[in-house]
């Protein structure tokens, strides 16, 4: 399998008038050629960081302090703006989380779609029509040709993430990062979302990097998955490894924290603590004040080990009798 | 106008409505709202139209008589029309005055209000998506024009320029597009840090496509409504220069200058030479700020009933 992207010691921090935020702190993953990667974590774990920093557009007063982004055998950390702009949208293009919000309100979207294929491909705007209105065709939206001519409020929810699948797909990337592209659809639009980016990953062979909270939404899409927290990579491994047996017992939380696995009444589990400040990050394993089976030896940052066809930050991995 | 667009609704769920179509719908809800807006269309109408409606052009000395001056209205003309709203002083039918009038009065404040909406626009929006020392240094230059009064900055500025058209808008220009600055960048802050942005750049558009296509249509609504509030502001404005008599010369007379000329007379009962070009400017201007009323209503989902 041919690598589309190499991520390594990926830092990206964000110097702030309170204190160096280390958002993204040393992340590695590799994602292949058609391959889809769960990256789970939640809230603030540096996940959607990680998503921007591959496409060079972390605001001030962030930069990428360290790492390299090598996309397709070229290193695109350091790449200057134009480098970028003629990745973004055309080789590397983004689905966001909330559909309502990605769509500008005043723009049809065939404008909008159009531009997307124009601003890397001087084609006739005929032509730009056609394939706009062919990939809406394609993540499943009836009577395409209506839709283009129609503004975002016309439409719903789910076929306003439709359209933005199907925009991400237009110019054919060679990989896509979805930014938890279902977290603001209902569960039987968020299935049907899935469904078609999971299809159109596998008709063309897109790499695609799935940031998402929800481990149950990865579960069934992603043939990866690393786990996030607090600006690191703790646990990465095949899907099925990481669901079944985890062994970081941050992960071990995050799947028990699943509503489904206990019984009515009983009362829910949940992760001891708080997300950490990242501002004051704990020395060493930042989930350490958080985890049972912490010792003095997490005082230190865990490195990264290669535990069961896995790489792991921990020293105190969970037996596999031990995981639940 | 609000029916047909429910039924269209109900009948076609697909039906495409653009965005104006909603507007326009809103807009003439109100009636107040709907009357404002056609006296102002009326006052456009009859400004474009004055040559060929009236008796007498008031810039044409020939046609001017001066034996006709100071006739009360519906009094008889020596050239033989009727002056239905008498004459002033050098014996022009009030009426044409007040027509011609309008169409320098209404020229010189859209002309002034489009030009400094433009200048206002471009440098608010390069201030709101440059930021740091740039916005800081605008912003001030912004806030240092806004705290002397419009009409002062007007009256200094025409006063070192002297008389005429041109001058009077490029006075009214300066005193102005900081209103627009202010406002474009308010907005387009707000409008900068929302996703679809982000989503544009992640598209890989250029710069300039993002600020032009995609944030400045959505600062339009705030724009709109300043942008006729001011240009009511720049009629009156105007009027005020014209009344004090720095504005436009007596050769050609808009509103304020046809009040200035009849201000003498009132004392005297004449009031015609200075009421009727008044009331023609408070409908002027009322109409219009009537009309922006109603835009801010419309255009302002906060106001939304």
């Amino acid at each position: 399998m041919t690598a589309v992207l190499e991520v390594s010691g990926l830092k990206t921090h964000f110097f702030t008038h309170a204190g160096v935020v280390k958002a993204v702190d040393g992340v590695d993953f590799t994602v292949n050629k058609g391959e889809v990667m769960g990256l789970v974590g939640e809230s603030g774990s540096g996940k959607s960081i990680t998503g921007f920093s591959i496409l060079g557009l972390i605001d001030q007063p962030g930069r990428i302090v360290e790492g390299a982004i090598r996309f397709i055998g070229e290193d695109i950390a350091k790449a200057p703006e134009d480098k970028l702009k003629s990745i973004r949208g055309n080789r590397i293009s983004m689905i966001f989380q909330d559909p309502m919000m990605t769509l500008n309100p005043v723009l049809r979207i065939d404008t909008q779609m159009m531009e997307a294929i124009l601003a890397h491909e001087p084609v006739p705007r005929k032509e730009a029509w056609e394939r706009c209105r062919d990939a809406l065709g394609l993540v499943g939206i009836p009577s395409p040709e209506e839709r283009l001519r129609a503004y975002p409020h016309q439409l719903s929810g789910g076929m306003r993430q439709r359209v933005s699948i199907a925009t991400a797909f237009l110019n054919k990337p060679d990989l896509i990062i979805a930014d938890e592209p279902t977290t603001a659809l209902d569960v039987t639009i968020q299935a049907q979302i899935i469904f078609e980016a999971q299809k159109l990953t596998r008709q063309t062979g897109t790499a695609m990097i799935w940031i998402t909270h929800d481990l149950a939404v990865v579960a069934g899409l992603a043939d990866r998955i690393s786990v996030m927290y607090a600006g690191r990579i703790v646990e990465q491994g095949l899907t099925d490894d990481v669901i079944d047996r985890p062994l970081h017992p941050y992960t071990v939380g995050l799947l028990g924290s699943v509503p489904t696995a206990n019984n009515r009444g009983e009362r829910l589990f949940q992760i001891e603590g708080m997300t950490p400040n990242m501002l004051a990050l704990p020395e060493g394993c930042a989930f350490s004040p958080r985890c049972g089976s912490a010792s003095g030896a997490c005082r230190t940052p865990p490195p990264i080990e290669h535990v069961a066809d896995r790489e792991l930050r921990c020293y105190h991995p969970r037996s596999q009798a031990a995981a639940q | 106008m609000t029916d047909t667009a429910m039924q269209s609704a109900s009948t076609a769920p697909v039906k495409i409505e653009t965005p104006f179509q909603r507007f326009r719908a809103e807009y003439f809800e109100s009636r107040i709202a709907a009357t404002a807006f056609f006296i102002f269309v009326a006052i456009v109408l009859l400004a474009i139209l004055a040559p060929w409606i009236t008796p007498q052009n008031p810039y044409d000395l020939a046609q001017v008589d001066v034996l006709d001056g100071r006739l009360p209205p519906g009094s008889e003309a020596f050239a033989g029309y009727t002056m239905w709203l008498g004459s002033d002083g050098a014996g022009r039918d009030l009426y044409s005055a007040i027509l011609y009038g309008l169409r320098i009065s209404i020229s010189v404040g859209l002309a002034s209000g489009v030009i400094a909406l433009f200048i206002g626009m471009t440098v608010g929006l390069i201030a709101a998506y440059l930021g740091g020392r740039t916005e800081a240094v605008i912003m001030r230059v912004v806030d240092l024009q806004l705290s002397f009064p419009a009409a002062l900055v007007a009256l200094m500025l025409v006063a070192a320029l002297g008389k005429g058209v041109d001058k009077i808008i490029l006075a009214l220009v300066v005193a102005q597009w900081a209103y627009y600055a202010r406002t474009v960048r308010a907005t387009a802050l707000v409008e900068r840090g929302k996703e679809y942005v982000e989503a544009a750049q992640c598209l890989g558009l250029s710069r300039m496509r993002v600020v032009f296509r995609h944030i400045l249509p959505n600062c339009m609504a705030p724009l709109i409504v300043v942008g006729t509030v001011q240009t009511a502001h720049a009629v009156s404005l105007e009027a005020t220069l014209s009344f004090l008599g720095v504005g436009l010369p007596q050769t050609e007379p808009s509103l304020g200058v046809l009040i200035a000329n009849g201000f003498e007379y009132m004392l005297s009962g004449r009031y015609w030479i200075s009421v009727f070009p008044g009331i023609a400017l408070l409908l002027t201007v009322a109409s219009i700020n009537l009309v922006g009323d109603q835009l801010r209503d419309v255009l302002n989902p906060r106001m939304k009933k």
